[in-house]
C-alpha cells in the first residue's frame, strides 16, 4: 500500500509556545488516519500545515508524493479540507457556493452544474440549495461545507472535527458519510476529541497531546492501553466486601469506601459472567455501576495525566 | 508550480462572487451615491448660487454645480472603497479563505475579485451622480475624447483607492474595524480637498494639505477634462503618478497581508 501523508520531526511553535514538538506521521492511502487529541493539543496546527494553510518551523512532508514545501500547488490540487468552522459563503446560495467551488476546479460549466446538483442530492440539500447558506442550521452548513470539499473529488481529504458541535443523528449521519468516502478509495486524516469518533471510523489513531504523539495504533491496539474499562460494586457491609473480595481475586479493593473494582470491558456477555458470577456466589452487591474507557482513560493510560478539559463523550 | 493555473478563469469566479455578493446587498454596493447626491443638492442646488457669487463666478465665470460635481465624482468612489474594504475583512475572518488558500487557484484572484467587483460597482454609482448632476443643471462642455479620458481617469483611482481600502480592510480584524479604518479614504480626503473650494479661497493649514493630496490634482484634471478649467501644468501626470503609486502599494500590501504564513 502507498503512503498519502507522510510527515517526518513536524516543528511549530507560535512565540515561546510549541504547539508541535517534533511529531511524525504516516498515512496510508485510501485508510482514515485519525489524530485524536483534546482541545489545545495541536490537532489543527497538525491539519493547517499538512493542507498547505501555514507553514512549518522544520519538518519534511510528503502529501500525495508531492514535497509540501517545493510544490504545495501540487498538493493543493489534490487535497480537500473541511476546518472546524464552515467554510462556506454565507452570501451565496448553497448551490451557487458548489458551482463556485466546481468554477475554481475548472470543470467546465456544464459539468460544474451537474456536479452540484449530484452532491446537493448526495447531501441532503435539494431543498435548501437554492438558499443563502447564512440561514441554513449547523447542521446544515457543515454538510455544505464537506460537499464543496469534494466537488474536486480529492484524493486525499482533511476533516478538522468534523462532529464537533452536531447534534447524535447529524453525527452519525457524518460518519456514513465518511465511511461511504473510503470505500471510493478516498484518504482521510481526521481530528476529533471523541474517542468513540476514532474508534467507530479510524483505522490508524494517533494520540496527541501538548504538541507531542503519546501513543499510536489501531483503536484494538490503543483500547489495550486503556485500563478504565471496570465494574464497580459497591457493597452494604464490610462482611460482604471481604468475601467479594476472595470470589472476584481481579478486583482492586477499597476497604474504607467498601467498594471493589473489577475489570470488566462493559460487554453483555461480561457483564452477565460478572453478574452469575455474583449470584453463584449469593453476594448482596448494594449498587453497581458500569465505566466504560473515554478520552480521558486514554490519557491517563499514555500520559500519567487526565486531561486538562474533560472531554465531553456524546 | 507543477500545476496549471487560470488566473483568467479564477479571477472571473471571484468576480462572479462579488457581484453576486453586491446584488444580495444593494444598499452597501451603492450607498456610495447617497453622499455626492446629498452634497450635489445642499452645494449646488442650494447654496449653488452665493458660492458662485462669493467666489467671483456667477454671469461671467463658471457655474458653481459645474465646479463642483467633478470632485462629488472622486466622492463617490471614496465612499465607495468601504464596501470591498468590509468585503476583503469578513472574508478574513470567516472560514471561506482559509478555504481558497488550500486549493490550487491563482493566488492573487480572490482579492483581484473584490477590486473588479468594485471597479463594476463604482462605474454604476458615477454614471448615477453624473446623471443626477446633469438632471439638475451640470452642463459638462467635454468632447468624447475628453469623456473618455475622464472615464479612464476615475477607473484609475477607483482601482487605486480600492486596492487601498483592501489592504486596510486586511488588516483590520473585523468588518466594523474595517469600515472605521478606510475613514481617511472615504470621508478625510474629499472633504479636505479643493472639492468644494479653488485652493485660493481656503485658509492656509487647509490649504496646504490640499495642496499636497492626491485627490486634488485628480480633481483639477478632471474639472479641466469636464468643464475646461486652466489646469496648472503637469496635474495630468501627477493625478497618473498617484494612482500608479497607490495602486502599486496597496497591491503588494494587500497581497503580502492576504499570503501570510502560508506556504507560497
Amino acid at each position: 500500500m502507498s503512503t498519502a501523508i507522510e510527515a517526518r520531526g513536524l516543528h511549530k511553535s507560535y512565540g515561546d509556545k510549541v504547539v508541535l514538538a517534533g511529531i511524525d506521521l504516516t498515512v496510508a492511502e485510501g485508510t482514515i488516519f485519525s489524530l485524536l487529541g483534546p482541545n489545545g493539543a495541536g490537532k489543527t496546527t497538525a491539519v493547517q500545515i499538512l493542507s498547505t494553510l501555514i507553514t512549518a518551523d522544520a519538518g519534511a512532508i510528503r502529501v500525495a508524493g508531492h514535497d509540501l514545501a517545493a510544490e504545495p500547488d501540487a498538493v493543493r490540487a489534490a487535497i480537500g479540507v473541511t476546518g472546524q468552522f464552515s467554510a462556506v459563503d454565507g452570501l451565496l446560495t448553497g448551490r451557487e457556493n458548489l458551482i463556485m467551488m466546481a468554477d475554481l476546479g475548472h470543470l467546465g460549466r456544464r459539468a460544474a452544474r451537474t456536479r452540484a446538483d449530484e452532491l446537493l442530492e448526495q447531501f441532503d440539500l435539494v431543498e435548501a440549495g437554492g438558499k443563502l447558506a447564512m440561514t441554513y442550521s449547523g447542521g446544515m452548513k457543515r454538510r455544505l461545507d464537506l460537499a464543496m470539499t469534494l466537488v474536486g473529488s480529492p484524493r486525499i481529504i482533511f476533516l478538522d472535527e468534523p462532529t464537533t458541535g452536531l447534534d447524535p443523528r447529524s453525527r452519525h449521519n457524518m460518519w456514513t458519510t465518511i465511511r461511504a468516502l473510503v470505500a471510493t478509495g478516498v484518504t482521510v486524516f481526521l481530528t476529533t476529541q471523541y474517542l468513540e469518533e476514532a474508534d467507530q471510523l479510524a483505522d490508524q489513531i494517533a494520540v496527541l497531546d501538548h504538541g507531542q504523539l503519546v501513543a499510536e495504533g489501531t483503536p484494538e491496539q490503543l483500547k489495550r492501553l486503556v485500563p478504565g474499562g471496570h465494574v464497580l460494586l459497591r457493597f452494604n457491609s464490610p462482611e460482604e466486601f471481604t468475601l467479594a473480595g476472595q470470589v472476584l481475586t481481579a478486583g482492586v479493593p477499597n476497604p474504607e469506601a467498601l467498594t471493589l473494582q473489577v475489570p470488566n470491558d462493559g460487554s453483555v456477555l461480561a457483564l452477565r459472567d460478572l453478574l452469575t458470577r455474583i449470584e453463584d456466589s449469593s453476594l448482596e452487591v448494594g449498587e453497581l455501576t458500569v465505566h466504560t474507557p473515554d478520552l480521558d482513560d486514554v490519557f491517563f493510560a499514555v500520559t500519567g495525566q487526565p486531561t486538562h478539559e474533560k472531554a465531553l463523550s456524546a | 508550480m507543477s500545476t496549471a493555473s487560470y488566473p483568467v478563469a479564477d479571477t472571473a469566479t471571484m468576480l462572479r462572487r462579488n457581484l453576486r455578493h453586491a446584488l444580495r446587498y444593494p444598499a452597501l454596493s451603492l450607498g456610495a451615491v447617497g453622499m455626492p447626491i446629498i452634497m450635489l443638492l445642499l452645494f449646488g442646488l442650494i447654496f449653488g448660487d452665493t458660492f458662485s457669487a462669493g467666489l467671483g463666478g456667477g454671469a461671467d465665470g463658471f457655474a458653481y454645480l459645474d465646479f463642483l460635481t467633478p470632485g462629488l465624482l472622486l466622492m463617490a468612489i471614496a465612499s465607495g472603497t468601504m464596501s470591498p474594504a468590509i468585503g476583503a475583512a469578513m472574508d478574513m475572518t470567516e472560514g471561506i479563505v482559509a478555504r481558497f488558500r488550500t486549493m490550487a487557484i491563482f493566488r492573487p484572484a480572490v482579492l483581484t475579485g473584490h477590486v473588479l467587483g468594485n471597479v463594476v460597482l463604482t462605474t454604476i454609482s458615477l454614471a448615477v451622480v453624473v446623471g443626477f448632476a446633469v438632471l439638475i443643471g451640470f452642463r459638462p462642455n467635454a468632447s468624447v475624447v475628453d469623456w473618455l479620458l475622464a472615464a479612464g481617469l476615475l477607473i484609475a483611482v477607483t482601482i487605486a483607492l480600492t486596492w487601498f481600502a483592501i489592504a486596510l480592510g486586511l488588516i483590520s480584524k473585523t468588518a466594523e474595524g474595517a469600515s472605521n479604518i478606510v475613514l481617511p479614504i472615504s470621508f478625510v480626503l474629499p472633504f479636505l480637498s479643493n472639492t468644494f473650494l479653488p485652493l485660493d479661497a481656503m485658509p492656509s493649514g487647509v490649504r496646504w494639505f490640499a495642496e499636497y493630496q492626491p485627490f486634488t490634482p485628480i480633481i483639477d484634471t478632471l474639472r479641466h477634462l469636464l468643464i475646461g478649467t486652466p489646469v496648472k501644468d503637469g496635474s495630468g501626470l501627477q493625478a497618473i503618478g498617484w494612482c500608479v503609486a497607490i495602486t502599486v502599494v496597496g497591491y503588494f500590501w494587500a497581497q503580502k497581508s492576504y499570503n501570510k504564513g502560508t506556504a507560497a
